[in-house]
């Protein structure tokens, strides 16, 4: 195994710090993971209940009859597309702080989306028929056309975690043992690092790189049109595709940072992670968002300004009825407060940045709810108002669902080196600037 | 102005009827998309054919087009008393909850009340059949839409697609249905099946069997006409009216037109003229 430019000491250093989340766990990391494997529990119990009960255990009704695992659905799906964009677009245009980033913007963007693309099946009446969509597909329904983004997405991301792990798992081969060593002998496919393997790898991950930009943008794009392909006031958007497409980059890229520096923090990689890797992902975060306020904007003005009755009906529920709370949070806590947090140099610390993206990641997942529930609140005849606020089922499931997100992203990192050890190393000039590597018993 | 089926087919059938309501191309295309291709070309495939026809001989494909079922609903006489859903909840075991036809109280422009009943409007561009992934819903050779209780998969998108609301989900299990009156054609919906979405199937059931809408049944006042485009004949229960001619002369409109639904329920508003029947 040959690891260009780096010493023995240094590179062994570096695959000891890619494997730190593999150590014992500790006392308090222990109870987190029980605790969120009982919330994920609790999840699968409440969604076995509805499977036997039926949809009707939740508080859906004719007037809102898509609700929060609707919001799941978009939310979690979004959450992916920051870490597979991240990665690729790093990637393509050779940015070299991306490379202690990629690894976790990829496993993000694998967990989030697992998770996520289970929604399409619990929101369903019938979840036991969902193998109709390749017995007697529609080609017309857009409900059809996510199926197939979806899973298309899912497997391009899985090649996106994948590939760029095998030259990882043979360096690391030497410095794990048991199940993990056959594991990753087995998953490494015999690399040795030739010439021809990186060339050949190199191109695959380019390829990938390449390839998961559109799919990612046609997944959110026809996302939006399960809801701009009607005809419903609030819905009927031409702006909906862009809009939800930037909407899942900014959230997804507030995922990214929030799971770097959470593994930054607590398995004390902030030699390997630099601080400014975590600040450019900000930067790229708060650019974001002020084009997704820019879109928020924009949308607002034009159904404000002509006033057509049906759409100022929804657009004043929003900003100032029976939603204006959410929305002016949302405004606030999901957009204002991170782009300063970023913005004033004080609070662009690890911590500041944190703080900022979590609040991003809990700021769009309201901004979705305003997305698909108050538009249905409005009666498309008659005045008769829908009311709907996620009854208990659908909030142990919406629980359960994020708290997997996180137990899956620990597990993954349980198993995989959470450093691209050979990008790192590739990439030669993260080790410059760097501070003394402090001896960690480097035996080889 | 008479109608047979040739002319129908050259003009296109709604809007000949109304003159200008509809868009002749567009209605043309549409009724033989639905009608004659759809049934045809399935036929030919040998796909799903017993879907798209109620019955699946060969036979019953000369039967497409013999009727085109159209409603009209003469809002003149509607005084809003709800017996059309009570009589729908009757005839299809629907719980109170599930309104299959609903009754709106609307103001217009004068802003006098009236009563507003809408039930499926039988779109030929129908939104709903547009976006179902699993082809659930669907024409029928006859001018009505209706969804396979057993194809359903309960995704709720015809209810995010339809513009007038006539959807609804069947949240609950629906009230027992005696033995008898179960029917095992996905046209003919009864029982409906939790998870599912339901709507109005226009009494296939009965006007194939010569019988009239639930709805029409119950109507004390003699608001609701079912016609035939086909045989251009409209009748509440009571008298038979020239359809295209009533049209005409109610200066009938459509609900929401301007989405190009093409739907085959008709209104009549009338101008608080006195009424000659």
């Amino acid at each position: 195994m040959v690891v260009p430019t780096e010493s023995r000491s240094h590179r062994q250093a570096l695959i000891d710090a890619a494997l730190a989340p593999q150590r014992h766990p500790g006392r308090v990391l222990t109870t987190v993971a029980i605790v969120l494997g009982i919330i994920v529990a609790t999840g699968v119990g409440a969604y076995i209940y509805q499977l036997m009960s039926g949809i009707g255990v939740t508080a859906l009704n004719d007037e809102v009859f898509w609700g929060i695992y609707t919001v799941d659905l978009v939310a979690f799906i979004g959450f992916s597309y920051g870490g597979a964009l991240v990665s690729a677009i790093l990637r393509l245009t050779g940015a070299a702080w991306r490379g202690p980033i990629t690894r976790i913007a990829e496993g993000t963007a694998l967990v989030t989306l697992a998770v996520g693309a289970l929604f399409p099946v619990i929101h369903l009446g019938h979840p036991e028929r969902v193998w109709q969509f390749f017995t007697q597909p529609q080609l017309d329904s857009p409900l059809l056309w996510d199926m197939v983004a979806i899973l298309t997405y899912l497997l391009v991301t899985v090649f996106l975690f994948s590939i760029p792990l095998i030259p990882d798992l043979a360096i690391a081969e030497t410095s794990v043992d048991g199940w993990r060593k056959r594991l990753y002998r087995r998953l490494s496919m015999n690399w040795v690092g030739t010439p021809e393997q990186e060339r050949v790898l190199g191109r695959a991950t380019t390829a990938l790189a390449i390839l998961v930009i559109p799919v990612a943008v046609m997944v959110h794009t026809v996302l939006s049109y399960a809801f701009s392909l009607t005809s419903r006031p609030g819905w009927f958007s031409t702006i909906f595709g862009p809009y939800f497409v930037v909407a899942a980059i900014y959230s997804g890229v507030a995922v990214v940072i929030l799971a770097t520096v959470l593994y930054r923090r607590i398995y004390h990689l902030e030699a390997w992670i630099e601080e400014r890797s975590v600040r450019y992902l900000s930067y790229l975060m708060i650019a974001l968002g002020v084009l997704y306020g820019y879109f928020t904007f924009t949308e607002i003005t034009t159904e404000g300004y002509v006033g057509e009755e049906s759409a100022t009906n929804v657009l004043f529920t929003i900003l100032l009825r029976d939603y204006s709370v959410a929305f002016w949070t949302f405004v606030l806590l999901g957009l204002v407060v991170p782009i300063l947090l970023v913005a004033w140099r004080r609070t662009r610390t690890p911590l500041g940045m944190g703080v900022a993206s979590a609040l991003v990641i809990l700021g769009m997942f309201l901004k979705r709810f305003l997305i698909v529930v108050p538009p249905l609140t409005r009666p498309l005849v008659g005045d008769e108002v829908g009311i709907y606020f996620p009854g208990i089922v659908e909030i142990l499931i919406t629980a359960g669902a994020a708290a997997g997100m996180i137990l899956l992203l620990i597990g993954l990192f349980r198993v995989f080196p959470v450093l691209g050890i050979h990008e790192m190393a590739a990439l030669g000039n993260e080790f410059e600037d760097l501070p003394p590597i402090p001896d960690r018993g480097d035996t080889s | 102005m008479s109608f047979d089926a040739d002319t129908m087919l050259a003009h296109g059938v709604t809007s000949s009827l109304t003159g200008g309501l509809g868009r002749p191309g567009l209605s043309r295309r549409q009724f033989l998309k639905s009608t004659g291709a759809l049934g045809l070309s399935a036929a030919l495939l040998g796909v799903g054919l017993e879907r798209v026809l109620a019955a699946d001989d060969l036979d019953s494909l000369g039967k497409l087009s013999e009727h085109q079922w159209t409603m009209v609903f003469d809002l003149r006489l509607c005084d809003g008393c709800r017996d059309c859903i009570k009589g729908c909840q009757k005839m299809h075991y629907l719980p109170e909850s599930a309104e299959w036809i609903k009754v709106y109280e609307l103001k217009d422009a004068a802003g006098q009340n009236y009563f507003m009943p809408v039930l499926c409007q039988m779109c030929q561009e129908a939104p709903c059949v547009r976006v179902c992934p699993v082809k659930a819903t669907y024409h029928t050779p006859d001018g009505g839409i209706v969804v396979d209780q057993n194809v359903c998969i309960g995704c709720r998108m015809c209810m995010a697609a339809c513009p007038y609301q006539v959807r609804v989900f069947n949240w609950d299990d629906p009230p027992q249905v005696p033995a008898e009156v179960a029917q095992s054609d996905p046209e003919l919906q009864i029982p409906q099946q939790k998870g599912t979405v339901g709507k109005c199937d226009h009494c296939l059931h009965e006007l194939r069997e010569g019988r009239y809408p639930a709805c029409l049944e119950s109507c004390s006042m003699g608001a609701i006409y079912v016609g035939d485009l086909m045989t251009d004949v409209a009748t509440n229960g009571v008298e038979t009216v020239q359809l295209s001619k009533f049209l005409r002369d109610g200066h009938a409109w459509r609900f929401k037109e301007e989405l190009g639904t093409e739907s085959r329920v008709y209104y009549i508003s009338g101008w608080g003229e006195d009424l000659d029947y």
